[in-house]
């Protein structure tokens, strides 16, 4: 009883966070040739700059230290003047517009966060609101909506002072505030650098669970690679004076780095990282596995795993969850195939999961396959490293083609 | 997987975060100083036990004075001594004189010094900011009684001249607190509130200066009392206060008078000063 699962593992566009290709998303924000010369300086912190930042995407700005990072963020929302060049929010240039006004339109949080040590946490978060002259019950309404979406009990903390939060905690009152007046734009510089790894992958994901529902356009600033690859639907690699070398879905530039810059700067492991993108999903034929149940006999079973050329048979129990891996060797006419046979299965992986991840449990599988089930816990098939193999050089095939298809066109 | 292990082997710092609300209270900053400080020292800090225990030792002063001043047996003193410690003609016109003194030179100082404190750390004038701080220092050391006769020199005698004579001596300490206290705000704040449209002036209205208020007051405070100080040396000029008195017992050789004028200066002083202390600890702005 040979299981044959049809088992898919692609790029996973439709299920990644962007819903939305990116080619049909509108453009939020333009920049044409921006230019910033600090007074004083020769060469330009921000040299001819031209990016259009789509509605509802983040965009992750990322480079080496004094790249122009900061600088271009900071262009965007006019805290710095351009020296040239023009800026555009939906169409509308805002290269002249009165910056104070323009701000208002757009959050801004910062890797220092700058609460207001003097406000509460609540008046904080009212900044915006309350310049732009809410009504007090409305304000008060929105502070306690926002302290839940980013995860605290308004109850808790909207009296709070800001010296009584922890880092994390006033890194998520900063990112409140920002959407205080429910901004379309925010820009982000640096806002999880300051907070320990562990804490700092909480905020991430809590962050993308957030903007999942509320679709902001987001200028995301880091110096971290691998936290652009983990927040950006698209990831601009700067080099100095904020020169694009690349922009580009994050699974696309791990598989098709255009030049030597970009390939030093992603670093070791694009390769590893580039499974991160990939999913197991239900479509294609994948290889046979041996299966049996406690029912079969156990030369039946030997048999199969002969002809699967196999050391191994995945042993089900009556809901077809996998359970034991049990060795060809144990699988003799004369002994009975129980429960305690062979060893437990440990890894396996769901629909759905990330190629990473069913690497990471091939890596601790007995049989140096992952089984993957069902939402049901049935099992469903096994990836193989040669699947990882196809996939990654698929993924850098296409990569490839859709760069040779851009020059020639 | 292994973000779970790593977080339990953080507790520490989870604690810290949202779930858990009972440690929360643990981790605030006590209000004291150094933790090797005593704990009842700590305590009294925490309670303003100084603020507090302040008003009963100027009370106590005031009844020693008091009851020194009914042992003196003025009925029967000789005139000069008598109508040197008149209550009603001397003693208390001349406190309430050295009160209007201390009072208008300090009000005049703040109006001056703290907005030219504001003007010196604004882009246009801030390079001027150190120039200005050194002619205030130099201002100050001028001896004050030099001072005072520079000022009679241009508008004459009486009480007002003392007054601008004050005024331009006590600058300095809220000047130079004002832009100190500014400067001292964290740029990132700053930085913050200008990135969500606060415009310049609200910035400065509702954070540097609320910000900065601890450090402009203690300027304040210091100008109060150098203020109160120097006021007794308003009789020189025809400006009246407890100098007079000071002055005519050294000059009567009548110790019980001078004791009295010092004594009732010394009490103003530490009135005034714990009138100081109190505005510092409430109108510090909370959360800070
Ligand atoms: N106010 C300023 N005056 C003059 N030069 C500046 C100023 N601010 C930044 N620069 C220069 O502009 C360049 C870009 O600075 P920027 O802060 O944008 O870099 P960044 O990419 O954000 O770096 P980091 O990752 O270290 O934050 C640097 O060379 C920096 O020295
Ligand atoms: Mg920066």
């Amino acid at each position: 009883m040979s299981d044959t699962a049809n088992i898919h593992l692609d790029t996973n566009e439709s299920t990644s966070r962007g819903s939305t290709r990116p080619e049909d998303r509108a453009t939020k924000i333009r920049l044409e040739h921006v230019e910033k010369r600090y007074p004083g300086t020769k060469q330009p912190a921000v040299a001819s700059l031209s990016l259009d930042i789509l509605e509802g995407e983040i965009l992750v700005l990322v480079g080496p230290s004094g790249c122009g990072k900061s600088t271009t963020l900071r262009l965007i929302n006019r805290m710095i003047e351009p020296t040239g060049g023009r800026i555009f929010l939906d169409e509308e240039d805002v290269t002249k517009a009165n910056p104070d006004k323009l701000r208002r339109r757009i959050g801004y949080v910062i890797q220092q966060i700058g609460l207001f040590p003097h406000q509460t946490i609540a008046q904080n978060i009212a900044t915006v609101p309350k310049m732009l002259k809410w009504d007090k019950k409305k304000i008060a309404e929105r502070s306690d909506q926002l302290l839940s979406v980013v995860g605290l009990d308004p109850e808790v903390y909207r009296d709070r002072y800001p010296k009584e939060l922890s880092g994390g905690q006033a890194q998520r009152v900063g990112v409140a505030r920002a959407l205080g007046a429910d901004p379309e734009i925010m820009l982000m510089d640096e806002p999880f650098g300051a907070i320990d790894p562990i804490t700092r992958d909480r905020l991430q994901n809590e962050f993308l669970r957030v903007q999942a529902e509320i679709r902001k356009t987001i200028v995301f600033v880091t110096h971290d690679i691998d936290e652009a690859i983990k927040m950006g639907d698209r990831i601009a690699i700067l080099g100095e004076q904020s020169v694009i070398r690349q922009v580009d879905t994050p699974e696309r530039i791990l598989a098709f780095p255009v030049d030597e810059f970009v390939r030093d700067f992603i670093g070791e492991g694009s390769t590893l990282k580039g499974l991160h993108f990939e999913t197991v999903r239900e479509d294609v034929q994948l290889d046979p596995y041996p299966t049996m149940h406690l029912t079969d006999r156990p030369a039946e079973a030997r048999a199969r795993a002969q002809e699967a050329q196999t050391d191994w048979v995945l042993l089900l129990d009556g809901d077809e969850h996998p359970i034991r891996w049990v060795p060809v060797s144990e699988l003799d006419s004369g002994n009975d195939v129980t429960a305690e046979s062979g060893t437990e299965v440990l890894a396996k992986v769901s629909i759905g999961a990330t190629l990473f991840e069913a690497l990471e449990q091939m890596l601790i599988s007995e049989a140096a396959v992952s089984p993957v089930v069902r939402e049901d816990g049935s099992f469903y098939g096994v990836v193989r490293l040669t699947h990882l193999n196809k996939a990654i050089r698929r993924a850098r095939l296409e990569a490839r083609e859709h760069y040779e298809q851009l020059e020639t066109t | 997987m292994t973000a779970a292990t790593g977080a339990q082997g953080r507790i520490g710092y989870e604690g810290q975060d949202a779930d858990n609300p009972e440690l929360q209270e643990g981790h605030r900053p006590a209000t004291g100083g150094p933790s090797h400080e005593a704990s009842w020292l700590r305590r009294a800090r925490a309670n303003h036990l100084g603020l507090k225990l302040a008003p009963v030792g100027i009370a106590l002063l005031a009844l020693v004075v008091y009851l020194y001043y009914q042992s003196l047996g003025l009925n029967d003193a000789v005139i000069q001594l008598r109508s040197s410690l008149e209550w009603g003609t001397k003693l208390w016109p001349q406190t309430l004189q050295h009160l209007q003194i201390a009072f208008w030179s300090t009000l005049l100082v703040v109006v001056v010094a703290i907005p030219l404190g504001i003007m010196l750390t604004r882009p246009p004038l801030r390079r001027y900011g150190p120039a200005i701080v050194a002619v205030a220092n130099s201002g100050q050391a001028l001896p004050a009684y030099g001072l005072l006769i520079l000022f009679l020199s241009l508008l004459g005698q009486g009480k007002w001249t003392v007054i601008w004579a004050l005024t331009l001596y006590a600058l300095l300490p809220v000047l130079r607190n004002t832009m100190v206290g500014l400067d001292g705000v964290d740029r990132n704040i700053i930085e913050a509130g200008r990135g969500m449209g606060l415009t310049r002036m609200q910035a400065l209205t509702k954070i540097e200066l609320p910000l900065a208020v601890p450090v402009i007051l203690a300027g304040v405070r210091v100008a109060m009392i150098l203020n109160i100080g120097m006021a007794t040396l308003a009789f020189l000029i025809g400006g009246g206060g407890l100098g007079v008195t000071i002055n005519s017992g050294l000059k009567l050789q009548q110790d019980p008078v001078l004791i009295i004028g010092a004594a009732l200066v010394a009490i103003v002083a530490l009135t005034f000063d714990w009138i100081g202390a109190l505005a510092e600890t409430y109108l510090r702005p909370k959360g800070v």
